[in-house]
């Protein structure tokens, strides 16, 4: 039985953080203690436990004055009795109605204060402790390196993933069908790479290089897909599903992160690059430790830990310990499901049900979690008690730099803030100020405050992304019974899991976090589950299953892999192909197992419907950006070019909910899926109606549904229809033959020329289609916002921009040099003093217009032919990969 | 323990399988999935007379403290503060409990409204499941399943009994429903999973609502008129069906075909389902639509009651947010306060329409609480025992069924776990858990898996 005990063993001081365990070894005399029972502890209970005692379930401002420790490591403002004499302690200034009036509604009689005052000159004598606790854990670490997926892989040096394959399918006496056609293997991989498909051009071009050497053919156009930089898009994107990449906070509060695109853009620029995914790895957990030369580095390692940051938060917490530990939380949850597979954090209250992981190592992991601060910006206000900053890039971005404010908007911010302070001052004097008033002018200050903290003296705006830095008060964790942060128990040294067999695991200095050597052991090559985890993933998003179907739990509830040792090849290939996640999927490509029709047979269905063991390949439905995406490519819509930043970049901070959502923001854009803006619970519908991932948490899989509202929006939206009529008109122009209209049409949308039953039901259509009045056209469609005239003009159909960054406004960064700006620290530092977002202030923004978009004039023809467009481009064919 | 369980079930299945009734039945369950794949939708007979056509489940995401509602403990609250069976402090619920109608039903004082209906209600206070997580637990509890991804109980509901309105979907969701999984076919055709609707007003409204030119998403072409989109439609299912000959066995292509078909119906049928403008001020007011509190989920009940009205089959209704860790004594009367009125609208407005007779109204979170405190103001996880509550469609008025032991941890009598639950509502619904099987992978899948016993006593 996994269940930890606890004991209650002495009577010592004890607290959450390690640093702050020093208070109340010294033992009390008498009179302290008759002073302080007789006086002060009857005070606290009577005025101030209300609102701040564990009894009664408040923690108003995060502070507990129930024990001692309560008091020293103190709520929201630190230590409530730290001060250089009494009275610039926090206490003081409470009780005395000074800079807080506590209790808020009338203030202590005279002498209780007086009594206060006598006691915190004594040295505030408290014998308040609280017991000391030890949580021993129940579990067998040995009996559980037993399990599988702990040992590490084993490779024979003379196997490969066809032959792998075949033996099983062999023992379950299934017979593995032929090879697919050509064009649709074309389609596959076209799909599988870069998420688009082939232009007709293109299929033709790889059909007639299929037929003088089919291997090759294959070959050169795997290369060649893997060095578009569409490459890096469409599997970055895959490994911000599993980084639960958002640009919003999420939960109670969701407010929205402006600069969480810069993580996005480093994500698909590592894909491209393919960086080794060890380094990856490495630069997501630790990038602001690692050694550099130069600021381009910096400036992308400091990026890169916004991984960290990303994640959701619940901004109205009021308690800033229970804040912390869920942050540190779901750093752990997303870390350990993303790179080792494994539900660590379900060790966070008591030991892993299921896993053999002790609640002790996963307060070893919290403790580098502990010590590390984290940025992740959003604006103060009444719901966000949560804030923190930003960390400033040393490389200026000059579409942020051109924001600048005037020397006339600063001088009257800075005029207003005078006035507000001394509004303040005077108020505090008076009898008559009340908590609103006072919390009403402290928000205006905060606010003016940040927005010039944005700037420097010039009124530019630094340039700043999300992201961690190792805290200055490095700690080990307490172990908390039950997760509670008011019961800390003992404090264990900071560490990773021991369950997997990792010699010589670094060691942690007392110094420094521990990131970098959790990212060490992250990577390490003996550590089992990193290599086989991705090389899994990346089976799963070439096959639509895993070789093990929970690609997030590799523990003992999670599934078998159906085929151990491919997977074990598969990941020890990985890691000697120095972690290149091109080389992995080139190898898996050129497998006759990935190649294979998705042809049916009855025979094997019977034995085998889910394709478990290869016999084919499973047909899948396109994903949500796949559906956008095409439709926009075979329309001739499809903007190549990166986006510069992301449309919630624009719009700064903002609150979503009723005032700010999706809908202001899904304007006339056409660039791909991957720069659509990801809002927490609040999707782009043409993602969010095609099972995008849930964004919340670390998503190794997206559902496949089908539904009527996907139905409809393939009938209806006006994007399809913009897109079908745009494919006419383009068909128009290259021949007036109707024949060969639908063969261009069939060309365009399905990489193939239709057969007898597709020319009878195309001749069927354009026999029954009577083309509709354009005055119905005029419709009004206000939820659809899509214009395309100004996008399209000047740019001839079909024909692609070139390069990623082309044309990219403002893409171009200057050379590393630092702009003259104080502050980009280097490692050991930190940017502080920067609050909120950048980028234009809350609800200032600078949206296109959405108004109905016209629908193009078209003669009957047109409109018949992009009718037949529609449909092509609306039948299950086009959404779903043979 | 596990293959000696399921060996025994093996076995019953078995030898009940040489029977002829049996043999009838499966017989029927051969007819009902070749109707199935002929015409999804289309209503079909039930097992036996059932004593309900429809279910609005009110799902509460979150798991709401069973001990602070609907589970009476004098116990807990005479040994606030002593030590619980695991440790922890107990906490006895902070609000006042009291005896309801005639049938004097213990309901706590959090559901002013809702206690008015006790002598509709059936409390099912020996609940229990099998994982404290929210997500399997969840899942659980609409499929069956907490490890696989099996089809939903509105899935198999449809499946079994078909819809009153093949115009619209037979199984829609309502509110804040997250995973997909949760109103999913699995392995059913893809006709029967849930589709998901959020009504025009409701404070998430704008996915579904978008101002007022259009009540649900793409619902208008804004160039074809209807004869015209269905010379459109006629290519886009012959080019489907020239698929699905070319590629022999494509559920996903079928599933492609019955959506088109039922989304070029839901053009005319969805408007009128969603407007609401032909109801009475009253009828809102009963809900608690316009008070910021009840509004949203008000709407969702009144769109549930208009769905059930319209011939949908199965509605579930989402509420969230009842995750109470800390925060409890504000967080529980803010849940309540959202759903209390809504939820004794609906039984009110059912009632008197005469529908509430047909219609099982279910209420339930994916797991209780745990008795003891968990930092002073709050609730943890409790899998072990909980409360979930039916009302109408044959189930009995003022009774409450099953308990828990004396402070609320563990169910102890009339147990009743998430299968036998299950079984239970197919039962209602005139459907033997037994006998409604799908056949996938070489064998036949229930929603009850191997288990299911049916709650007879709280038929009425």
């Amino acid at each position: 039985m996994k269940t930890p005990t606890i004991a209650v063993i002495a009577i010592l001081g004890g607290s959450i953080a390690g640093a702050s365990a020093a208070s109340g070894t010294k033992t009390l005399t008498a009179t302290e203690e008759t002073f302080f029972e007789s006086h002060i502890r009857p005070a606290l209970v009577q005025y101030c436990y209300d609102c701040h005692s564990e009894e009664t379930g408040k923690t108003r401002g995060g502070l507990l004055v129930d024990t001692k420790d309560g008091m020293v490591t103190g709520g929201d403002n630190g230590n409530v009795q730290a001060g250089a004499t009494y009275r610039d302690s926090l206490f003081w200034q409470a009780i005395t109605w000074g800079e807080l009036e506590m209790p808020p509604k009338q203030k202590m009689p005279a002498d209780v204060i007086q009594k206060f005052e006598q006691w915190l000159r004594m040295g505030a004598p408290d014998p308040r402790l609280r017991e000391k606790v030890i949580v021993d854990s129940g579990v067998d670490i040995e009996e559980g390196r037993k399990h599988w997926s702990f040992k590490p892989p084993v490779s024979d040096p003379n196997v490969d993933i066809d032959s792998l394959v075949l033996t099983q399918l062999k023992k379950e006496s299934l017979t593995p069908v032929g090879q697919a056609e050509p064009s649709v293997l074309l389609r596959r991989v076209n799909y599988d790479l870069i998420g688009l498909p082939p232009s007709p051009e293109e299929v033709s071009a790889f059909t007639a290089a299929w037929k003088l050497d089919s291997e090759k053919a294959l070959e050169n156009k795997v290369d060649e897909l893997l060095n578009r930089s569409q490459f890096g898009e469409r599997w970055g994107r895959h490994w911000l599903d599993v980084a639960r990449y958002g640009e919003s906070t999420g939960k109670d509060v969701n407010v929205t992160y402006p600069h969480a695109w810069r993580y996005r853009d480093y994500v698909y620029d590592s894909f491209n690059a393919d960086k080794p995914y060890d380094q990856f790895i490495t630069e997501q957990i630790a990038g602001d430790l690692l050694k550099i030369k130069t600021d381009a580095e910096w400036q992308k390692n400091l990026i890169a830990t916004s991984f960290l940051a990303l994640g959701t938060k619940s901004l109205n917490q009021r308690n800033p310990r229970q804040h912390l530990m869920d942050v540190v939380d779901e750093q752990i949850d997303t870390m350990s499901q993303a790179v080792l597979g494994l539900t660590v954090s379900c060790a966070r209250c008591h030991d892993h049900k299921y896993d053999p992981i002790p609640t002790t190592d996963y307060y070893a992991l919290a403790g580098i979690f502990m010590s590390t601060k984290t940025y992740y910006g959003t604006t103060p206000s009444a719901q966000n008690r949560r804030s923190t900053t930003l960390l400033e890039l040393p490389i200026v971005d000059p579409m942020v730099a051109r924001k600048r404010l005037s020397d006339s908007d600063i001088a009257q911010m800075k005029g207003q803030l005078q006035q507000l302070t001394s509004t303040r001052r005077s108020l505090r004097g008076s009898d008559g100020a009340n908590q609103n008033q006072m919390a009403a002018i402290r928000r205006r200050i905060s606010d003016i405050e940040s927005k010039l903290a944005q700037v420097d003296g010039n009124g530019v705006p630094a340039t700043v992304t999300m992201g961690v830095q190792d805290s200055p008060n490095i700690m080990n964790a307490a172990v908390l019974v039950r997760g509670n942060v008011e019961k800390p128990a003992q404090i264990v040294p900071r560490g990773f899991l021991q369950v997997l067999p990792i010699e010589n695991a670094p060691k942690i200095s007392t110094k420094k976090s521990g990131r970098l050597e959790l990212a060490e052991w992250l990577t390490s090559k003996q550590n089992p589950l990193t290599a086989r985890v991705m090389a899994n993933r990346v089976w799963l998003y070439l096959f639509g299953e895993g070789l093990v179907s929970s690609p997030n739990n590799w523990g003992t509830t999670g599934q078998s892999p159906s085929h151990p040792k491919l997977l074990d090849h598969l990941a020890v290939q990985f890691m000697d192909g120095d972690w290149s996640v091109k080389q992995l999927i080139k190898h898996i490509v050129l497998s006759k197992t990935y190649q294979r029709s998705s042809d049916y047979s009855h025979a094997n269905y019977e034995k085998d419907p889910e394709n478990k063991m290869l016999w084919r390949m499973t047909p899948r439905r396109l994903d949500a950006e796949a559906i956008r995406d095409s439709i926009l490519a075979v329309g001739g819509g499809l903007d190549l070019r990166r986006p510069y930043a992301s449309q919630v970049s624009e719009t700064g901070d903002n609150r979503i909910g009723r005032g700010f959502n999706q809908d202001r923001l899904v304007a006339s854009v056409r660039y791909r899926s991957a720069y659509l803006p990801i809002l927490r619970d609040d999707l782009p519908e043409a993602l969010g109606l095609f099972d995008f991932a849930d964004t919340s948490v670390s998503k190794p899989k997206r559902e496949e549904t089908n539904v009527p509202a996907q139905a409809l929006y393939l009938m209806n939206d006006q994007l399809i229809l913009l897109e079908s009529i745009a494919m006419a008109k383009a068909i128009t122009k290259e021949t007036s033959d109707l024949k060969q209209q639908i063969q261009a049409a069939f060309l365009k949308a399905y990489g193939r020329l239709p057969d007898q039953a597709d020319i009878d039901a195309a001749k069927n259509f354009f026999s029954n289609f009577k083309p509709a009045n354009q005055v119905a056209a005029q419709t009004s469609n206000s939820r659809n916002n899509l214009s395309r005239g100004a996008q399209r003009s000047g740019r001839p159909n079909g024909m692609r921009p070139g390069g990623t960054n082309g044309g990219r406004p403002g893409g171009m960064r200057p050379g590393g040099t630092n702009g003259g700006r104080p502050g980009g620290m280097r490692p050991g530092g930190m940017a502080g003093g920067r609050q909120g977002g950048m980028g234009g202030g809350r609800g200032g923004l600078d949206i296109p217009n959405n108004s109905p978009a016209p629908i193009p004039t078209m003669s009957a023809r047109e409109q018949s032919l992009a009718i037949f467009c529609q449909a092509l481009l609306a039948s299950a064919e086009f959404r779903i990969l043979n | 323990m596990n293959t000696l369980q399921t060996r025994r079930s093996a076995l019953r299945t078995l030898s009940s399988g040489f029977g002829s009734l049996a043999f009838a039945a499966m017989a029927t369950e051969e007819a009902r999935a070749a109707e199935a794949k002929a015409n999804p939708l289309a209503a079909k007979r039930p097992h036996f007379a059932p004593k309900a056509k429809n279910v609005i489940f009110l799902s509460m995401g979150g798991a709401p403290s069973h001990v602070d509602t609907f589970d009476y403990k004098p116990q807990l609250i005479k040994d606030t503060g002593k030590a619980g069976k695991y440790g922890p402090n107990l906490l006895g619920s902070p609000w006042k409990f009291s005896q309801h109608g005639q049938s004097g039903l213990w309901i706590s004082s959090l559901f002013p409204n809702l206690s008015k209906h006790a002598d509709d209600m059936t409390l099912l206070r020996g609940m229990h499941c099998d994982q404290p997580n929210h997500s399997q637990a969840s899942m659980q509890t609409h499929t069956g399943s907490f490890q696989f991804v099996r089809p939903s109980m509105g899935a198999w509901t449809l499946y079994g009994l078909g819809t009153e309105n093949v115009d619209l979907p037979g199984f829609m969701v309502l509110g804040e429903a997250r995973s997909a999984i949760n109103f999913g076919n699995a392995f059913l055709p893809a006709v029967y999973q849930g589709t998901k609707v959020t009504p025009p007003g409701a404070s998430q409204g704008r996915r579904g609502g978008g101002g007022s030119s259009e009540l649900f998403p793409n619902i208008k072409n804004p160039l074809l008129n209807s004869g015209s989109q269905r010379v459109q439609l006629d290519l886009v299912q012959q080019l489907n069906k020239n698929k699905l000959k070319r590629d022999q066995h494509q559920p996903q292509v079928e599933g492609v075909i019955q959506s088109y078909e039922l989304a070029f119906r839901m053009q005319t049928t969805m408007p009128e389902l969603l407007n609401t403008s032909e109801e009475t001020e009253a009828t809102k007011k009963l809900y608690g639509i316009g008070d910021d509190a009840t509004d949203s989920f008000g709407q969702q009940c009144l769109m549930a009651r208009r769905m059930i009205e319209s011939g949908v089959r199965f509605v579930e209704v989402s509420h969230g947010g009842w995750d109470h860790h800390s925060n409890l004594r504000e967080g529980m009367e803010t849940q309540s306060g959202q759903i209390d009125k809504p939820i004794a609208g609906l039984l009110s407005d059912l009632k008197r329409r005469n529908m509430l007779k047909d219609t099982l109204v279910i209420w339930a979170g994916e797991f209780g609480r745990t008795p003891h405190a968990q930092g002073g103001d709050g609730r943890d996880h409790n899998n072990k025992g909980y409360t979930t509550w039916m009302a109408g469609g044959g189930v009995k008025g003022g009774f409450s069924y099953g308990a828990t032991d004396e402070h609320g941890y563990e169910a102890v009598e009339g147990r009743l776990h998430i299968h036998d639950w299950h079984a239970t509502i197919l039962h209602l619904l005139g459907l033997n858990h037994e006998q409604l099987t799908y056949r996938h992978a070489g064998r036949n899948f229930r929603l009850t898996d191997v288990h299911g016993e049916v709650a007879r006593e709280i038929i009425a």
